[in-house]
């Protein structure tokens, strides 16, 4: 019975099972993944959930300043699971931020950035930016206060460009103040323009990995070593197909991952604040300006950058140069990091101390933009430091120690200073 | 998840190094049907007369608190709505608006909002202040322009002032009211419950559901890790 559908379906659609072969079943993929690889599959389970919930939510939220903020407190309240599919939707958002940051930092501690996977890093980051127009469109679509002045915050970004910024921005709002036609227009981008991006991205990023192959933790190209394995001759010898090894490994993974969400979703569905913000359960309203503005904590250090870079030469555009910078700048990374060795387990000291003090960088960035530095400087220096300035020494250090990530890295790797270590003939066998 | 929990965990100091006290500690679940009919019963008799609760309705009351219809109506709804309708104050807008300045803030999102922590210590230092139009003052709200409909139940409480005459030391109760001050403490306690679960009303079930969502995961990931094993087993 099974064999008869499949050959009517392999006669009208031939490219089907050689597709699952290709990306699933025959996929090799280097038998020593640890941990760091769980994300990938995570980051797939996740933006699934947010297409399933989010496809749910839009049923009964209403777009429009005068309806959007009832709508919410009618999904939390009335519509029937409501409270679980928001939840979910929510709390999928921040794990997401955290899923990513991972899974791209994997990235670049084990080079899987590097040649023969260029491609795949530059989709991937792209699907970083996109996430983040989504995270940002969502995040406007509550109505509550700090919905209205993240818009307002993130479109003065785009008003500092000289000459056409504040017309950008009229542009981007639909008029002078995030308003009615702001919350129809982000609403149409977060539910049809960036998800449908978004899937697109993710099917080039999967393609562009598969037809290179994974790196792994040795950053060992398997398909350039012997040959040969049970299941095949022409296979790498170091390779295990996809399925059933790393979709059963990834199963464990998924489950782990379950875990940790319920936690949050059923005990800590605002994590204090961290994940639904106390200002938002206020709704939106013009006049009224929170005390703390703060960006949501994924954004913090992004955010952070644009505090603490000063305005001069007659402009504030520096901020948003230095954010979008950042970013840029990891776009880049495979042609600013040239050195021949992926892995960090083979690198020259100068590398993993420069990658530690980046991840310091980061932390701290985000410890600034979401300003609890302002509870840690006192509580570590005494209250009569000065927090603003201290705040801004520190804020500006971290700055000076990101960007200088890749400017050593560039010199360390152009100059040949890097002192690596002999990287290995084939994958060492699993930990 | 580290660099989450210390932030989750800097995120609580930051919002206790606020105020003046924490939410003392009764042994009870913040969510405790007992502690939130008694939470409820303050609500309706001390608050509702101007504050709204528009998100929530009288018949979602009755099903989380396990009271009868007939309960809710005659002994909650003192306002005249219908069963299915939200908790809507009696107070005509302009009224208040005449009266305090301002429309009384609806509570259904309030403990949202501000905290619990926040709305109880709102609640219990409330002192008697010549100087304000309305006679009475606040720690945590300056000037708040809310009369203190509890000072029957805490009595009053007058501030001691530092040395430049301005800066509240502490908070003392000259007269008692009908309660003890303990009792007055967790009658507030109850009542911040009551606006807790008013805020977030699906915890409720939340808290229900979520144990056994928990416990089928950790039987599925071993599950799926004993398949895992098993699978792996020959891949060295």
């Amino acid at each position: 019975m099974t064999s008869r559908w499949r050959h009517w379906l392999e006669e009208r659609l031939p490219g089907l099972t050689r597709m699952i072969r290709r990306h699933v079943t025959a996929y090799y993929a280097p038998k020593n993944f640890n941990l760091w690889y769980y994300f990938g599959s995570l980051a797939l389970l996740v933006l699934l959930n947010q297409l399933v919930t989010g496809s749910f939510l839009a049923m009964n939220y209403k777009p429009g300043i005068a309806t959007a903020f009832d709508s919410v407190q009618y999904i939390m309240r009335d519509v029937n699971w409501g409270w679980l599919i928001r939840t979910m939707h929510t709390t999928g958002a921040s794990l997401l931020f955290v899923i990513i940051f991972l899974h791209t930092f994997r990235s670049i501690m084990y080079g899987s950035f590097k040649k023969p996977r260029e491609l795949v890093w530059l989709l991937g980051m792209l699907l970083f930016v996109v996430v983040m127009a989504e995270a940002f469109t969502g995040y406007v679509l509550p109505w509550g206060t700090m919905s209205f002045w993240a818009t307002r915050v993130v479109v003065a970004l785009f008003a500092t460009i000289p000459v056409i910024g504040p017309h950008l921005a009229e542009w981007i709002m639909g008029g002078s103040l995030p308003a009615d036609a702001t919350l129809n227009r982000f609403f149409a981008l977060h539910v049809i323009m960036l998800p449908l991006l978004l899937l697109f991205l993710v099917v080039l990023h999967l393609t562009a990995l598969h037809e290179v192959g994974s790196n792994n933790p040795d950053g060992v190209e398997i398909r350039c070593g012997p040959k040969g394995n049970r299941w095949g001759k022409h296979y790498p010898a170091d390779g295990i197909p996809f399925h059933p090894y790393y979709t059963l490994k990834d199963l464990v993974g998924v489950g782990v991952f379950l875990l940790v969400a319920a936690y949050i979703v059923f005990f800590a569905p605002s994590f204090d604040g961290w994940f639904l913000e106390r200002n938002n359960a206020v709704m939106a309203d013009p006049l009224l300006t929170p005390a703390h503005i703060r960006p949501v904590w994924y954004f913090s250090a992004f955010y952070a950058m644009v505090r603490m870079m000063p305005s001069f030469a007659g402009t504030a555009v520096w901020g948003p140069i230095a954010m979008s910078g950042s970013i840029a700048l990891l776009f880049a990374l495979p042609w600013i990091d040239v050195g021949p060795v992926k892995s960090i387990r083979y690198r020259g000291t100068g590398y993993k101390v420069a990658l530690g003090i980046f991840v310091l960088a980061f932390v701290g960035l985000m410890l600034i933009g979401s300003n609890l530095t302002d509870v840690l400087f006192p509580w570590l220096f005494g209250a009569n430091i000065n927090l603003t300035k201290w705040t801004m020494i520190f804020g500006r250090t971290m700055m000076l120690a990101y960007f200088g990530f890749f400017v050593f890295l560039g010199l360390y790797t152009h100059l040949g200073w890097e002192k690596t270590r002999p990287v290995p003939e084939r994958v060492r066998a699993r930990g | 998840m580290i660099a989450l929990s210390l932030a989750l965990m800097l995120n609580s100091a930051l919002s206790l190094s606020k105020t003046t006290a924490v939410l003392p500690t009764t042994g009870r679940h913040p969510l405790e049907q007992t502690a939130l009919r008694h939470g409820a019963r303050m609500f309706f008799h001390y608050c509702v007369a101007c504050h709204s609760l528009k998100y929530m309705r009288y018949s979602r009351i009755a099903r989380d608190l396990k009271l009868s219809r007939q309960q809710v109506m005659t002994h909650l709804n003192l306002t005249g709505g219908r069963f299915n309708d939200p908790v809507i104050s009696s107070m005509p807008a302009a009224l208040a608006t005449k009266a305090f300045g301002k429309v009384p803030p609806d509570l259904s999102l309030e403990i949202r909002a501000k905290g619990a922590v926040w709305a109880y210590n709102y609640l219990n230092t409330f002192y008697l202040d010549p100087k304000s139009p309305i006679g009475w003052n606040n720690t945590v709200l300056p000037n708040t322009t809310m009369p203190f409909p509890l000072w029957e139940l805490q009595g009053e409480q007058v501030a001691v002032v530092g040395k430049d005459g301005h800066q509240v030391q502490k908070l003392e109760i000259k007269q008692l009211g009908t309660m003890k001050p303990a009792q007055y403490r967790q009658a507030t306690r109850d009542l911040i419950d009551f606006l807790t679960y008013v805020s977030d009303p699906a915890a409720l079930q939340r808290r229900r559901y979520g144990i056994w969502v928990m416990l089928f995961l950790v039987l599925f990931t071993f599950l799926a890790w004993l398949l895992k094993k098993e699978y792996w087993k020959d891949i060295h």
